[in-house]
């Protein structure tokens, strides 16, 4: 049977969702004007004043923030309370390079943990199970996030962080760990090394786990979900607007329900702004409709996605959103083709290699160049030179065959792509251009 | 008997071999005998050392992949033609090298073989009176 943390949101007929929504965006307009000089500005240069703003079919008359905004408006340009009512700051881990410090009060805080909570309960979480948070702690959402979540659910917590991967696995299995939080990359690297411990997936306790935080494809998926005998629910989200928990997964698998109580997202056309219609694939923006200190109105999250409605059979009835394709930013044009960060690592996992890699573009004699780093595992390693050399000529067919262009594979030392709390640097591009 | 042979992947950037030897030295691990694979983008380090498991371990807490490999070892003597009797009696049992490589003493000398299939190579080449040391044998020489 299906549980819901907090059915009667979870559950709401979408007429009920348009009210809570229109209610709360009236009220964080007038909040934001009010107390975010930095944003006021900004409505008033392009023509829009309080009075514009009669529902939330008018959200279309705002302007949009970006990652820019956050950057010029470092550190106090966005908060929109007193510091005294403040009691938490979370910053983002620089994936596209500029670090952004977000501020919460504590009821900002209930309601994202109260987020999370949906997501581990959507997982199949009860008070009866025990859930290890191995994303890290700290200025990092994930270990906060999750960790909030868990009590709020009232599961036996075990807040390990990451890293330490003997300890991970010790208390996993001496616990009896049912339900696992961190990056799917690390949930694969975990999994990898209890299999090389000699644990078969009937042996591991986990039944579940809540992935996010960085892109991962299906196949990703179904590695881990074999391998740690689980089944893998994915879970978005960004420290802009909360953390992680804006959506998450539902036992469908098919996409993320976007907190909509919370989040009101549009679909629009990454170069023109245009708002585009359900289905359409687009940049995906977020209002915060009720987070007191740090409220951001149309923030773009460069993330390339499409919102759908239909019925889910979860009961749910919240927006779903598909796993984001890639960042915007993240996109690659390579001679002139598009080239996902996504594309590669499905290659590598289709060839039995762990994702850890990284994508190095150049430009040489006007030419751009495509080279993909791959760290070199005890599975992929062999004395054989020859041997070798045919394991990365299989990889570099796939990617040709994948991207519809060449890409050199270097093979690189293990763990030496550089990684920040626990999220690989993906990409480097070094053309100028 | 072949020995553990420990082959090591090394990235092929300046500092990279200098790196491992700085984690042997600081482990206090003796290099017995070293040839260095390279290709154009990437070089293997085979060496023999007296704690493989120790060598393995160190390394890959340092982020090297170590693996082991078997190869066998024969003593001739350090004088002309003593290699050529011994890889007459490799062509006599169609043994196939893959790779060789060589460390000298004071009066013998000590060949490194990884061939294919070793242990019907050992098999084959016992039957011609060619014993290979064992690790025990190594570690006094």
């Amino acid at each position: 049977m299906e549980r819901y943390f907090q059915e009667e949101i979870e559950r709401a007929p979408l007429e009920k969702i348009r009210e809570w929504q229109n209610e709360k965006f009236l009220r964080q307009v007038k909040h934001v004007w009010d107390n975010v000089g930095y944003y006021r500005n900004k409505m008033q240069e392009a023509g829009v004043s309080l009075d514009d703003i009669k529902s939330i079919d008018d959200i279309g008359k705002l302007p949009f923030l970006t990652k820019a905004d956050l950057k010029a408006a470092y550190p106090y340009g966005l908060l929109a309370v007193p510091l005294k009512d403040c009691v938490r700051i979370q910053s983002t881990s620089g994936t596209t390079g500029k670090r952004v410090v977000a501020f919460y009060t504590q009821e900002d805080i209930d309601m994202w943990e109260e987020c999370t909570a949906r997501a581990i309960v959507a997982a199949g979480g009860t008070n009866e199970d025990v859930v290890q948070v191995s994303y890290g702690y700290g200025l990092f959402t994930g270990g906060p996030g999750l960790d909030g979540g868990s009590h709020k659910v009232g599961c036996l917590t075990i807040p390990t962080s990451s890293g330490n991967t003997e300890r991970q696995i010790m208390f996993i299995m001496d616990l009896s760990a049912t339900i696992l939080c961190c990056t799917p990359s690390y949930a694969a690297y975990l999994g990898e090394t209890m299999k090389e411990m000699g644990y078969g997936p009937d042996d591991i306790p986990l039944k579940a786990g809540i992935f996010g935080a960085e892109a991962w494809s299906e196949e990703m998926r179904r590695d881990i979900e074999k391998v740690l005998g689980i089944k893998a629910f994915d879970i978005y989200g960004l420290t802009e607007i909360s953390g992680p928990g804006v959506s998450f997964e539902c036992n469908e698998q098919r996409g993320m329900h976007i907190n909509e109580d919370h989040f009101y997202a549009e679909v629009i056309d990454p170069d023109t702004g245009e708002v585009l219609p359900e289905g359409a694939q687009g940049e995906l923006v977020f209002t915060s409709l009720d987070k007191k200190a740090f409220p951001l109105l149309r923030y773009r999250t460069r993330d390339i996605c499409t919102l759908t409605r239909e019925k889910c059979s979860c009961g749910r009835t919240h927006i779903r959103m598909t796993k984001p394709r890639g960042r915007s930013d993240d996109m690659l044009i390579v001679r002139g083709v598009n080239v996902f960060p996504s594309q590669i690592e499905t290659v590598l996992l289709n060839n039995g290699y762990a994702a850890n890699y990284q994508i190095i573009v150049g430009r040489v004699n006007n030419t751009d160049t495509l080279d993909v780093h791959v760290e070199m595992t005890a599975d992929m390693f062999t004395d054989n030179v020859g041997e070798i050399q045919a394991r990365k000529k299989v990889l570099e067919d796939g990617m040709r065959s994948m991207l519809g262009i060449k890409a050199k594979v270097t093979l690189v030392a293990p763990k030496s792509i550089t990684r920040s709390e626990g999220k690989a640097v993906r990409v480097i591009d070094n053309r100028k251009i | 008997m072949s020995v553990k042979q420990v082959s090591v992947f090394l990235e092929n950037k300046p500092g990279t071999l200098n790196k491992l030897t700085k984690v042997l030295a600081d482990h206090d691990i003796n290099i017995r005998a070293l040839s260095l694979a390279d290709t154009s983008e990437f070089g293997i380090v085979r060496m023999l050392v007296g704690d493989v498991f120790k060598t393995t371990n160190v390394l890959n807490e340092a982020n090297f992949v170590a693996i082991f490999t078997p190869v066998l070892v024969y003593t001739i003597s350090d004088e002309a033609g003593s290699l050529d009797q011994l890889l007459q009696k490799f062509t006599e049992e169609n043994v196939n090298i893959e790779y060789m490589y060589a460390f000298a003493g004071k009066k013998k000398a000590y060949m490194i073989f990884k061939v294919s299939d070793p242990k019907a190579s050992e098999i084959k080449l016992i039957a011609r009176g060619l014993r290979s040391l064992t690790q025990e044998e190594l570690d006094e020489v």
